[in-house]
Parts: C-alpha cells; structure tokens; sequence
C-alpha cells in the first residue's frame, strides 16, 4: 500500500526525522490560508499523486510550455496561482503511464536553500534477510539510472536485526555519503529513526531522494515516498487510514475486498488462474501467442464458488476484455468449484465473449461434466499450449 | 533416493486442528503412510486429533514435548500469517531438523527476525508460503496434490506452487517421474534458496536431471546460476530445464506473491533467463512444454 509524500513526511515527523513545515490542501481555495502559516519567502507547491516524477512530469491540459507537478513559488499569489493551475488537472510523469493521474491534493512546502542533494533508502535486501540502507551521494535523480551507469557510487548497509542501527553502522552510511560537521551529527540521530520508523510500521520501501545537506549543514528530509507490507496492515490501523482509494483502481480495490491477488493491465483477454506462478505464466503465454493480458488474477488455493464467481466478474466488467480464459491445476483447488463459480457467475451477469476454460487435477471429470451439462458457450481446453491458443484464436475470429 | 525427505521422515503439525491443518494432514497420511505423528496445541496438549474417516493422532502442548514423545524430525506449519512467524521459532528452538511453513502472508519484518533465530540454528525451514515437499510414495509434507506424482529420476525446485505441479504432471505424463519436488516458496525473505536444493540435487544419485523454476523479483535465480556454473566447472554437473514466470509482468506490481515484483530495476524476467541459460539450463518460453523441453534435453 503506498500513501502520499505529505502523509509519509507526517509519519517521519513523528519519529523525530527533520522535515519542512507544510501544508496539504484539497482545494485552491485553502491555498492563501496554507502558505500563511510557513515561514516563507520561498514556497514549493507539490503534486500529491501516487508515482515519481512529477517535477519533471506535464499535464496534459496545460501544453507542454507549462511547469512540471512540483513548483516553486516565491510569494502567496504565486503559490495561489499555481494551485489554481494544478488541481483537478491530468499530470502525466514517467511512472503514470500516458492515462496520467489527476491532482486532487497539494501539499504546500517551506522552501529550503541546497546545499548537497542525497539518496538514501530502506527496503529487505532478500539476499541477506535484513533491512538495509541504500544510499548514494547521487541524489535528486533516477537512481535506477545511477546504478546502471555508476553501480560503485551505490551503497548497501546491512542491518543486524538483534542490534538496531550501531554507531559503527551509521558511519558506515554517513561516510559513504560524505557527511560532515551538522550533517553527521544530524545523522546519528536520523538513520536510527528511519530504521525505527521502516521497522515499527512495517514498512515495504521507505525512499528519500532527495535527502539534502541545507546550506546551513543540517540535514533534511525534502521528498519521501513509503510503501507498506500489505501483509502487516492487518496490525496498523492508523496506516490503513492512510488509504487513498483514488489512487487506486477500482476493479482492484474490488478484487481485495474479496482478498483476491488482481492487477489491472492493458491487453484484452481475461485471465483467472489459481496460484501467482501460474497466472504470471498464463499471461505470459498469452503473449507468446501474440496477445496481450487484460489482468493478472490469482484466485488462491482455498477459494470457494462465491470468491470465484467475484472474480469472474470483475474480469467480465472489464470493457477491454475480448476473450476469458480461465486456467485452473487444481490441488488444494477442486475443479468443480471452479466450475460451479463460473456457471454461476456467467448466469448472474451473461457472457458476452469467448470463454475458453482448461481444468486439470483434483475432481477434473467433474469439473468438466459441470461445464458440458451447463449448456454454456464454453470452449473446452486440453491443456494450458492448447487453451491459448484457442482463446488467441477466437479473439483473432 | 530422494532429498530431504523419505519414508522415515516423520512430520508433527503446527496449526494441525484448524480447517486446513486437519485436511492435508488426511491427505498426507493416505498419501503412502506418511509418517504423520502428532499435532501441537498450547491448549490442547494430551487429547487426541480425529479426521474425517477416524484416524486419530495425539496432541501435545509444545513442538518440544511432540520431538521427545515421537522422536520427530520434520514439522509443517499451517499457523495463520498473524502467528505463523513464533510457530517456526518455536520449530527452531526444539531443533528441530526440518521445519515446512505452508503459510501466506507472513509479514516481511517477522520473517527478518525468523532469519536471525535461523541463521544460528541447526535447522533448516523451507518457505514459508509454498506448497510444500513431496517424495513419491515415500513422503508428502504440505499441500502438493499427490495423484500427479510418479517415482522417477528428475528433481524439481520451484519458487511457485502450481508451476511445481505443472513440471510434476508434464514429467509423470513424459515417463521421467521424480526424486523430489520441492516449492520453496514466493516470499522475498524465506528459509530454503535454489543453491540449497540444487546442491542437494547434484549430490542425490537417483537425481539424474533437474527442473528449476522461477519468478521475477530478486536474484536468486542468478544467484544459482552462478552456482551452476562454478559447480559445472569442478565436473557437477546434470541435464537441466527451466521456466521464468512474468516475463509480462509490469515493472513495480507485486504479483501475487510477495516477493515477486520488478523492482529498483533488478529482478526483471531476462535477466534470470539470461543468466541461466548461461548456466547450461534448456529455458523454456512456454510453461506448457516444462516436461518436452527436459525430454530434448536429455535426448541430447
């Protein structure tokens, strides 16, 4: 689950990290009221969306000669008139995908004078169990960019989970950062915190870039970007509340209120498999027959007719969706399920494209009697080569 | 022969009185008689478990007091995610050898802390959320579907569940059969890796080709190539074949499994199937010819 950069900047406040003043606002109304209480005389106006990129991003009903999603104001017209440009309007980065995403909040900002611009993050480094930091002196950039073409000025820290962050870690980091004088200090207090906060809310990704060396020495959080463990939200509920369902799509957050693994994608033939290997494969050999996948959907080992029939549906409300195929080995998941949730889906809402289903292991005969006896228009498969090809044919007509 | 797991493996149940437990512990005890011995409860310790066609098994209080009254050596855990983390702690602390965790959606922080108690410890966890171990008609721990299996001579390592069962059936169905076939699970932070069953599967006689498995997310993938290949070069070396799953998958969407996304540009699909088949392993593009891809193989 992610959450915006004023509401991941509130989170670390509260750890003790050092953040600008600001001020998230719905509306331009909001915005004279908002920059009143900074300090000011420089302000930065900031997109809140759910992706990265957005100082450089454009929105789409502005023309191109217009300022990015992250902008700089210095007095309270300007950061008036900049609100009144950007909310309600599409911004299009590197990481929304052309379709863009709409600004529904701003977050005012005290500007801050840079000295140095950082990276520094916290995620599970899998090979070795661990949180780590990853940190690079390269900040303000892409730094997948950076470590594709400077991989040695990257830096991964290790920590021991027994221990917490050490002093001897956090030279470790502050060294690999060049920090000196106000910074270091700043630092044997911030890369402890930031551990506490990737630890005690279960976090998934806790990204800073930039972290910033101010000209004054001390440094300070100027953009953060947290992604939460979906499978830790169950014990936080101030996280849950961070929710922004807008954020989301809605076949998605109808998917998980059934607790069913779904990603909407843009192809256009349906997929509902059981097991996320499985469904990752049948996407892929979607595409290795020349189509592409409208979602990626994993229906479980325990689901029964209810969670499939809800999953069937979503998949058909999908405007896109040209073809289904459903793609079922079943182990722990009986066949006749399957079966029965489809056949009782498909008389609920109609079936108005191709359906091609392969059912394979556990009650199959059954499965497939179900199927036959329905007098559906369903097309039968032998095996998963066979059911793709079948569903790229009858898209292809 | 086989790995890990054999006729004399004998397997206690954490989490054995709840709906899924009692299930696949039926289906474990009619696969082959496989040595089932007991459940664990805190509560329930001294009273009996009874499935659904009246096979009965006894209860104890603690993993510890199940090793010393049945002389165990495996459990397999079927907790519910929230609990599932101090059920392999408690595993791990009556070192026990070999501890299965079956479970889904483990937070990732109470998996760090499993990997520090296991770090130091004498046993070894496969998963947690995969589909298990299974040995045919010797062993099954976990949830693979028995019927698919055939006692044959290639091994199987797989990150996904039903891709395990696809490689299982499209062996069975090509006359191979299996060693073992062993799921090691779709989370990022897990106990078993491929390099661990892949050097159990070059020294396993009875093995005689592999088939491994993969996803998108991490790098164990080419970290086990590189495995392979300096292994290759000490003269270990046995026929393989192989699938990447999410070849299609987009960058920076968890797909099911927790641990696999596409992510800070590294665990992208080929890459793994580069480095593998770099490593000498038969890259299949479609996951319906696992089983046709290891016969050309062989076939040389």
């Amino acid at each position: 689950m992610n959450i915006h950069e004023y509401q991941a900047k509130a989170l670390l406040k509260g750890f003790g990290a050092p953040v600008a003043q600001g001020v998230a606002i719905h509306s331009a109304d909001e915005a004279a009221a908002a920059a009143k209480q900074l300090p000011g005389p420089l302000y930065v106006v900031k997109s809140q969306i759910h992706a990265g990129g957005r100082g450089k991003g454009k929105f789409k009903e502005l023309g191109p000669d217009a300022k990015g999603g992250v902008r700089l104001a210095k007095s309270i017209d300007e950061v008036v008139a900049h609100a009144k440009d950007m909310l309600g309007n599409t911004l299009v980065t590197a990481q929304t995908g052309e379709a863009g995403k709409q600004v529904n909040r701003l977050y005012i900002e005290d500007g801050a004078d840079i000295a140095r611009e950082l990276y520094c993050s916290l995620l599970v480094d899998r090979s070795v169990g661990r949180v780590a930091f990853v940190v690079s002196t390269e900040g303000g950039m892409d730094i997948e960019a950076v470590a594709h073409d400077t991989p040695e000025k990257i830096h991964t820290i290790a920590i021991d989970p027994e221990t917490g962050v050490t002093a001897d870690d956090v030279a470790k980091i502050s060294a690999a950062l060049a920090l000196d004088g106000a910074a270091a200090e700043d630092a044997k207090s911030l890369f402890p915190a930031l551990y506490k906060a990737f630890v005690e809310k279960d976090m998934a990704l806790l990204e800073i870039n930039p972290l910033i060396v101010m000209t004054n020495g001390n440094l300070r959080v100027l953009d953060a970007k947290v992604s939460f463990d979906g499978n830790a939200l169950f014990r936080h509920e101030d996280v849950r509340a961070l929710r922004d369902e807008t954020e989301e799509d809605a076949k998605e957050i109808e998917a998980s209120k059934w607790d069913l693994a779904y990603v909407a994608l843009d192809g256009n033939i349906g997929c509902m498999v059981n097991g996320a290997g499985l469904a990752m494969a049948t996407m892929d050999i979607i595409k290795l027959y020349g189509k592409e996948p409208a979602n990626f959907c994993d229906v479980g080992g325990g689901a029964g007719k209810e969670k499939v029939a809800a999953a069937f549906k979503i998949i058909t409300a999908d405007p896109k969706v040209e073809g289904i195929l459903v793609n079922i080995f079943g182990g722990i998941m009986k066949c006749d399920v399957i079966a029965e949730g489809v056949i009782a889906a498909v008389k609920e809402v109609g079936l108005k494209v191709p359906l091609v289903v392969r059912l394979e292991g556990t009650n199959v005969e059954l499965g497939k009697k179900l199927l036959n006896e329905s007098g559906l228009a369903i097309t039968a498969a032998d095996d998963l080569d066979d059911a793709a090809k079948k569903i790229v044919a009858a898209i292809n007509g | 022969m086989s790995i890990l797991v054999n006729k004399n493996t004998k397997v206690l149940v954490q989490g054995l009185t709840g709906k899924t437990g009692t299930f696949h512990t039926e289906q474990a005890l009619a696969y082959y008689g496989t040595q089932m011995v007991g459940g664990i409860h805190p509560s329930k310790g001294g009273s009996n478990w009874t499935g659904s066609k009246g096979e009965t098994l006894p209860i104890f209080a603690s993993v510890a007091e199940g090793k010393e009254k049945t002389g165990a050596d495996a459990t397999v855990i079927y907790v519910p995610p929230a609990g599932a983390a101090d059920a392999i702690i408690e595993a791990i602390e009556a070192e026990i050898p070999f501890i299965t965790c079956i479970t889904e959606g483990i937070p990732v922080a109470d998996m760090v802390r499993v990997k520090a108690k296991l770090d130091k410890s004498k046993s070894r966890l496969l998963g947690p959320n995969c589909p298990g171990i299974l040995t045919p008609e010797e062993c099954k721990i976990g949830i693979m579907p028995g019927s698919i299996f055939r006692k044959g001579s290639v091994g199987i390592v797989s990150r996904s569940g039903t891709l395990t069962y696809e490689a299982v059936f499209q062996t069975s169905n090509e006359g191979l059969g299996q060693t073992t076939a062993v799921g090691i699970g779709g989370d990022p932070v897990k106990g078993t890796e491929f390099i661990d069953v892949l050097e159990m599967f070059l020294a396993d006689e009875a093995t005689t080709s592999i088939i491994m498995i993969g996803e998108i997310g991490g790098s164990a993938e080419e970290d086990a190539a590189q495995f392979l290949i300096d292994e290759a070069k000490k003269g270990r070396k046995k026929p393989m074949a192989g699938f990447i799953a999410g070849r299609t998958a987009p960058k920076g969407r968890t797909m099911g499994h927790a641990g696999a996304v596409v992510s800070g540009g590294k665990g992208d699909a080929e890459s793994k199937i580069s480095a593998m088949e770099a490593a000498g392993i038969k890259v299949s593009p479609s996951p319906a010819r696992l089983g046709k891809t290891l016969v050309e193989v062989l076939k040389g």
